[in-house]
């Protein structure tokens, strides 16, 4: 089977360590603050200004001085601290942030990384993504291994306008773990259930596959 | 005023001098801490072919959303747009540009602009849309583009508390773009909840010196929230 959307999060949060400071996109990303290994401490990390984001209020604790990057309205931990959006940027594009996990449409084997534009609507914009993928070292894509039609999001070369250049490293899938280098993406993990067979069909950049690919466990 | 009193006496008289055609950098992210009365008062006073650098253009019928009304918005320099109809609308049509920029490099744009620096290096937007005709420099190994600073004819800015001076102390995520702006307009107009006298704010604790700031009213504000999320008790 398939990963789930919190198995995807399940997956991403083994990548978590004690201390780290964290950035989470919107959709799955977001998931991934749910399953924080017990007795391990992180620390989100929101780009319009908060380092140290909590759970959503409840109704009397609402703010409207108090959001998050998707605008909506949350909490700050004990020890947070709040700044300003040139500060909150200086940690990102200073490579201070630990770990980024972001959604996409496309990844390819040079790393690049297509997630700001959606096919055939209007172009929104890119809000963080471009300062977040430029700034950060360690990058965790997740996305569906393919489209709806069976189309392959791990590419030769992206050909959507792209969010960030070679930057991309690992990529967990709804049907694999993957990671890219040397202009290839190499293949780690299976999820429970999925053969090789099919995450080959489904990648259609040069994928590694080695003798073993561990199946994950949940 | 007189002195170092920043304090006006009216919303009118906080945007006078405001002309068409003019660059307006404006504090807020979405509808979180927006100089909200000061864009009404721009409403009403109806200047047109404005340039307006936001990170967002606010939804339909509050925020920025206000000034796609009478069309007096010709440019947005933005890194998300496109939360209001309106908006959409009027850039299918060609009526309205948009400069889409990256969240950080837009601060740093807007806080480089007020500290007098013209341009700045940065990796983000390398090898993307963004980067296209923009002068590329090696550091280290790592490719840079060449990123142009902004400063506006007028900056608007909501913070939270002001002295009369115009020290501001910003509340929360309000703070966001807000205290970068101030230091972006030739012109900068404060909004505030509350003014108190000099001395009344602790030194050590002021975000944005009153040095910046040009005009500061006292205001009443709505505060919309744009998306509302809460967990049970």
């Amino acid at each position: 089977m398939s990963l789930s959307r919190e198995q995807l999060a399940m997956r991403v949060a083994r990548e978590l360590q004690d201390g780290y400071y964290v950035n989470l996109g919107i959709g799955i990303p977001t998931l991934v603050a749910n399953y924080v290994p017990e007795g391990m401490e992180v620390m989100l990390q929101s780009e319009n200004g908060l380092l140290g984001m909590g759970p959503f209020p409840t109704d009397d604790q609402v703010d409207a001085d108090m959001i998050n990057a998707g605008k909506q309205t949350v909490t700050a931990i004990t020890g947070a601290s709040i700044f300003s959006s040139a500060e909150s940027f200086a940690m990102i594009r200073g490579g201070h942030v630990d770990l980024t996990v972001l959604g996409a449409f496309e990844v390819d084997v040079q790393g690049n990384i297509a997630s700001y534009m959606i096919p055939g609507k209007l172009i929104k914009g890119m809000g963080g993504a471009m300062d977040l993928v430029a700034g950060a070292d360690n990058i965790i894509v997740t996305m569906t291994h393919a489209s709806k039609h069976g189309e392959s999001k791990l590419l030769p070369q992206c050909t959507l306008p792209l969010t960030g250049a070679g930057c991309i490293k690992k990529v967990v899938t709804d049907l694999a773990y993957v990671e890219i280098a040397d202009g290839k993406f190499w293949l780690k993990e299976r999820a429970p259930g999925i053969s090789v067979d099919e995450i080959v069909q489904k990648t259609a950049g040069e994928l590694v596959v080695p003798e073993v690919v561990p199946e994950m466990e949940f | 005023m007189s002195g170092f009193d920043k304090v006006v006496g009216s919303y009118e008289e906080a945007m006078a001098g405001l002309e068409d055609g003019m660059t307006i950098i404006a504090g807020g992210f979405g509808l979180c801490g927006i100089p909200e009365n000061l864009i009404n008062e721009i409403k009403h006073k109806g200047t047109r072919e404005l340039t307006i650098v936001s990170n967002n253009c606010g939804v339909d019928g509050f925020g920025l959303g206000v000034l796609l009304e009478d069309r007096q918005i010709k440019k947005m320099v933005s890194s998300y747009v496109g939360e209001n109809k309106l908006f959409e609308e009027q850039l299918l049509a060609g009526d309205l540009e948009v400069e889409l920029t990256p969240q950080g490099t837009l601060a740093e744009k807007m806080r480089a602009g007020g500290a007098g620096i013209p341009a700045f290096y940065t990796a983000t937007g390398y090898g993307t849309e963004v980067g296209k005709g923009k002068d590329v420099k090696e550091f280290n190994g790592r490719k840079y583009i060449l990123e142009e600073s902004i400063t506006g004819d007028f900056a608007i800015v909501k913070a939270w508390k002001a002295d009369r001076y115009g020290n501001l102390v910003f509340r929360h995520t309000a703070q966001n773009f807000n205290p970068m702006a101030a230091t972006a307009g030739k012109i900068t107009v404060v909004e505030v909840e509350e003014i108190v006298e000099p001395g009344e704010l602790e030194p050590t604790q002021i975000h944005t010196p009153g040095i910046y700031v040009n005009r500061l009213i006292k205001g009443t504000f709505e505060k919309r929230i744009e998306q509302r999320t809460v967990r049970e008790a």
